[in-house]
């Protein structure tokens, strides 16, 4: 069996890449935010609570989150993911309005839409974790009810060892790669998704690490949503 | 035990404001068990034992007796339907449109048309989002001419001041004159569009800058600032 001894770009195992995050890029949006983890950069944007069409998809009791995930077509490196509309796309969108559902308190605006659009511009593994950071940035920026925040980040076994934050390269060779979102107090998981073989031991390590991983993930956020909103108010 | 975070700080979504149970939840606050949580940016307001979360973000919500400045978007036979940068279109019946005597059948465009911009009153709000306008009142009218930004309605106690202070700033020194709607919408007219062009760049400059100290000074500044190199110029 291979040894995976030294990960490709030297981080440490647990080492998540170079991270950068950033509250309100796109003016115009009622909530918008940037999330960079590596070489995985997405752009969030929050439209809403809006009028609801096709009327016939309006929820009389709550308002509709409606997520749109796209990798743009000069993203990636063009080898598996073809970008844009795809199937895959579409269970991004959905595994995501599952990632936000729990949290969000959309009860105050029936028969409306919230629209979260994300948009990949350069794509390294790990997009749908950066695309939910960002996502949850956005509707944060919004002024959407939120019960916690929602932080997310893939962790995996590369060979025999458990890497957080795989990149593609990483990706590619004998790896399970599982993407997962926490909530930020209870820790309580809205998103993992799983393709691969793994032992009951190893998938309670990648919880572990998982969690330890989100929080890193979450002091990011909360940094970001500072810098827009300053420090204290006067009046 | 107690409070975690001072009054006026920022909290995010998700984040612990206090333990125990010596504090109330109030506005965008929920409880947890011995945990009472933000579910907004905003700051903290103490309001005797109850903890309230001021949003810094986030849409307008209307209330019974808020002047705001809507478009009109739709005419029914007895309504027009206006847009007040809501999720919902506010109603404004026949009866609060105008003193005159209204033949059954008439047209009502020649009263309020596609597109003209009102500041109304709200009247009513039901639990179904349907809200009623007046036009009938002081100040209450249709709006010619004049030009309409929007600013972030969380913001809009700031653009005005303590008692009309900043707003009077900004309408003394260009000579303009200025309606700010609760819903964020400001509506400037003046006698030529240079000073509407600085009206509108002072308001979206306290939008920007609404959580900063000292702001005052810097509009007068702004304001005054180029007027004096204007008088340099002609000497």
């Amino acid at each position: 069996m291979i040894s995976y001894k030294k990960r490709t770009d030297g981080r440490r195992f647990d080492e998540l890449r170079e991270m950068d995050a950033k509250v309100g890029v796109i003016p115009r949006a009622n909530g918008s935010a940037m999330f960079k983890n590596g070489k995985s950069l997405a752009i969030a944007a929050v439209y809403g609570p809006r009028e609801m069409n096709p009327a016939f998809m309006r929820n009389p009791k709550k308002a509709t989150l409606r997520v749109y995930y796209n990798m743009m077509a000069f993203s990636g490196s063009g080898e598996r993911v073809r970008p844009g509309p795809s199937r895959r796309s579409k269970e991004i969108n959905l595994v995501m309005e599952k990632a936000f559902e729990p949290v969000l308190d959309l009860v105050e605006f029936p028969n409306t839409a919230v629209d979260v659009f994300v948009e990949l511009i350069q794509t390294d593994a790990g997009t749908r974790c950066a695309a939910i950071n960002a996502a949850a940035l956005a509707l944060a920026d919004a002024g959407i009810n939120m019960k916690e925040m929602i932080s997310a980040i893939a962790v995996g076994k590369v060979y025999d060892k458990i890497c957080v934050d795989l990149t593609k390269e990483e990706e590619d060779m004998e790896a399970v790669d599982i993407p997962i979102a926490m909530t930020s107090n209870s820790g309580k998981i809205t998103l993992l998704q799983m393709d691969g073989v793994l032992s009951r031991e190893d998938l309670k390590e990648i919880m572990k690490q998982a969690r330890d991983a989100t929080l890193k993930v979450l002091e990011l956020q909360k940094k970001a949503l500072m810098e827009k909103y300053g420090g204290q108010q006067n009046e | 035990m107690g409070l975690l975070i001072d009054e006026k700080n920022v909290v995010i979504p998700g984040q612990i404001l206090a333990e125990g149970m010596d504090f109330l939840p109030a506005m965008n606050t929920y409880r947890e068990e011995n945990n009472i949580i933000s579910t907004r940016v905003g700051f903290i307001k103490l309001s005797g034992r109850s903890i309230n979360v001021i949003p810094l973000s986030g849409p307008y919500i209307p209330k019974v007796g808020d002047t705001v400045i809507g478009k009109v978007e739709g005419i029914s036979n007895s309504t027009w339907s206006v847009d007040i940068g809501y999720a919902y279109q506010a109603t404004l019946p026949l009866r609060d449109a105008t003193s005159e005597y209204i033949q059954k059948g008439a047209d009502l465009s020649q009263y309020f048309d596609f597109d003209d911009l009102i500041v109304a009153k709200i009247t009513s709000v039901n639990k179904m989002k349907f809200m009623d306008l007046t036009v009938r009142g002081p100040g209450l009218r249709k709006l010619d001419g004049g030009k309409l930004i929007k600013i972030t309605p969380s913001k809009v106690p700031r653009v005005i001041g303590k008692q009309g202070s900043m707003i009077s700033v900004v309408k003394n020194a260009t000579n303009t004159r200025i309606i700010v709607g609760q819903n964020g919408w400001v509506w400037i007219s003046g006698e030529n569009p240079e000073d509407i062009q600085k009206a509108s760049e002072a308001i979206l400059m306290i939008d920007r800058e609404a959580i900063t100290e000292g702001l005052t000074d810097r509009i007068e500044k702004f304001l005054g600032g180029k007027k004096n190199d204007i008088i340099q110029e002609e000497n």
